[in-house]
């Protein structure tokens, strides 16, 4: 069954020139960590930002907060005062990555 | 014990936020952050307006609204506030508050160092491109090294009241000051880091206290009356992330959690002119209600160079939007985006990007985005950039028309054609930290 990931985490995102990051953090780590590790790839951050991000997506790994960090690159249309976006900063990626779908930790 | 609190997480920032921590309770430090990336390139071209100018405007009139509140609490102000002219906005706070001594930090302005850096071989290469910095030539507009703490704690240690920086780095606001009352070493490298961690914790104000939190957000107190954070840092390194009891807003783990992601890069390396923080370090601890302990943190050698805040003129840009109403209100702003370029290639305009969106639609999320059914309204948003002041200005003119001679129900362009707007853009380098001599200095 899938569940949103905003079911498990939460989320918060800023940029860095034409880069967004991405932290997303399990609300119960010792039950849901793993389940980030295994769901959340930077395969799957591509692709649902689909055409948004035209770089790589890049993770990393903070089991000590039971999160991880999502670099995604070239996501801003030039980023900074160079982007034509509404959101240039990338304010608003956390909380669409949290509507990503994934495998109910509890029913796998 | 010592508190360092954050009243400022950027200029324009909220203005009662550092009078109510110096009012609702005990600080000893204020850091206060004005300066963001493209700040120095304003704050430049203002100085070269008017050589009295250069700095963040708000912060005088601020330190001379809390003043008198600053001498009788014995609290210390540590700001970036000086842009690239400390030393006026030094004098004008002394103007407006005579009775606190204030000091600045000089050395970080290398403006009009940058022909002789690059005649003796520096390249100051873009550190996202590789493009050596020659390539935008005569088009540069600022140049700061960011600078570290130490200069900071040397200001504080000459008694001032007000310790006025420019482009120093947003954690050194909240580590000079540990650095000052506690006397760590240049190679104390774990508490070196542990002070840079609890300034990227506080540096951005209440984004640690609750703002823009999205753990059960309608559930956080008072945010009208939103607290800033305060820090108690300990001597060993550890420290408590906290509040002024009685204020709005919330201090948890998974509050601090989501600021301590918040515009990082590699956790591991966190890198500043200090130290390189470990962020897999940290170990958060909610020890009473808002309340967080924060120990256990690790960190390695500083860099050998500092990273150089560059600005330059790019080109101009403008955005301009038209409203479709229902029905097919998608469909129809899709059509007009069409017709936009189409007409746009028509004219013979070249621009480096043109951008659309459908604003409550798509702006935000993109293809993450869920279709809606047939949106009672849909934004049409379109900017281009360019080198060409000309073609910009060409291409403000192409939206209103199409209210006449588009898809039908188009409006919303009652503010005439969009403006168009200089882009300086940012350009991040490296340099040897040889090169950056700071200096203090107790402006009378």
């Amino acid at each position: 069954m899938k569940i949103p990931l905003s079911r498990i985490a939460h989320a918060r995102s800023g940029d860095k020139g034409d880069t967004v990051n991405i932290g997303v953090i399990a609300y119960d780590p010792a039950r849901h960590y793993q389940t980030l590790l295994r769901e959340v790839t930077p395969e799957r951050v591509k692709a649902h930002f689909g055409e948004l991000v035209r770089g790589n997506v890049v993770r990393y790994e903070l089991a000590n907060l039971g999160a991880l960090n999502f670099l995604l690159f070239e996501a801003l249309n030039g980023g900074g005062t160079l982007s034509l976006r509404t959101d240039a900063q990338g304010k608003t990626f956390g909380a669409a990555l949290l509507g990503m779908e994934i495998e109910d930790p509890e029913s796998v | 014990m010592i508190r360092i609190a954050n009243g400022q997480g950027f200029w324009g920032d909220w203005l009662e936020a550092p009078v109510r921590l110096v009012e609702q309770g005990p600080i000893d430090y204020l850091a206060l952050d004005y300066l963001a990336e493209i700040t120095m390139s304003i704050v430049q071209k203002q100085k070269q307006a008017d050589a009295n100018l250069g700095y963040a405007r708000d912060f005088p009139p601020l330190i001379g609204r809390i003043a008198r509140q600053l001498k009788d609490r014995g609290v210390k102000v540590v700001a970036n506030a000086g842009g690239v002219n400390p030393v006026a906005c030094a004098r004008e706070v002394r103007r407006l508050a005579p009775h606190l001594k204030v000091a600045v930090v000089l050395g970080d302005d290398l403006y009009d160092r940058i022909p002789d850096l690059l005649e003796r071989g520096h390249a100051l290469a873009n550190m996202e491109t590789g493009e050596p910095l020659a390539s935008i030539g005569d088009r540069i507009t600022s140049a700061n090294a960011y600078i570290g703490a130490f200069p900071l704690a040397e200001a504080l240690a000459t008694g001032a009241d007000v310790v006025i920086a420019g482009r120093c780095t947003d954690t050194a606001l909240t580590l000079g000051p540990m650095i000052h009352r506690y006397g760590w070493k240049p190679d104390d490298w774990n508490l070196l880091a542990a002070g840079t961690i609890a300034g990227h914790i506080i540096e951005c104000g209440a984004q640690c206290t609750g703002g823009n939190c999205q753990v059960d957000w309608r559930s956080i107190p008072d945010m009208a009356n939103i607290g800033y954070p305060i820090v108690e840092a300990e001597p060993d390194g550890t420290f408590v992330v906290t509040k002024h009891h009685g204020t709005g807003g919330r201090v948890h783990s998974d509050v601090v959690k989501e600021q301590l992601l918040y515009e990082l890069g590699d956790p591991e390396r966190y890198i500043t002119p200090d130290c390189v923080a470990d962020f897999t370090s940290i170990h958060l601890e909610d020890v009473d209600p808002d309340r967080v302990r924060v120990s256990r943190i690790r960190g390695g050698p500083r860099p050998p160079q500092l990273k150089i805040s560059i600005s330059y003129e790019w080109g101009f840009k403008a955005i301009g939007t038209l409203v479709y109403s229902w029905p097919e209100a998608l469909e129809k702003a899709r059509a007009a985006d069409r017709i936009v370029r189409e007409r746009l290639a028509g004219l013979g305009l070249e621009f480096a990007g043109i951008y659309t969106e459908y604003f409550g639609v798509n702006a935000c999320h993109g293809p993450a985005a869920a279709a809606p059914p047939d949106p009672p309204e849909v934004q049409l948003r379109i900017g281009v950039r360019g080198a060409s002041r000309k073609d910009v200005d060409r291409f403000t003119r192409e939206l209103i028309p199409l209210v006449l001679n588009g898809p039908p129900t188009g409006t919303g362009f009652g503010d005439g054609r969009p403006p168009v707007r200089e882009v300086i853009a940012y350009w991040p380098a490296l340099l040897e930290r040889e090169e950056v001599q700071t200096r203090v200095e107790v402006v009378e």
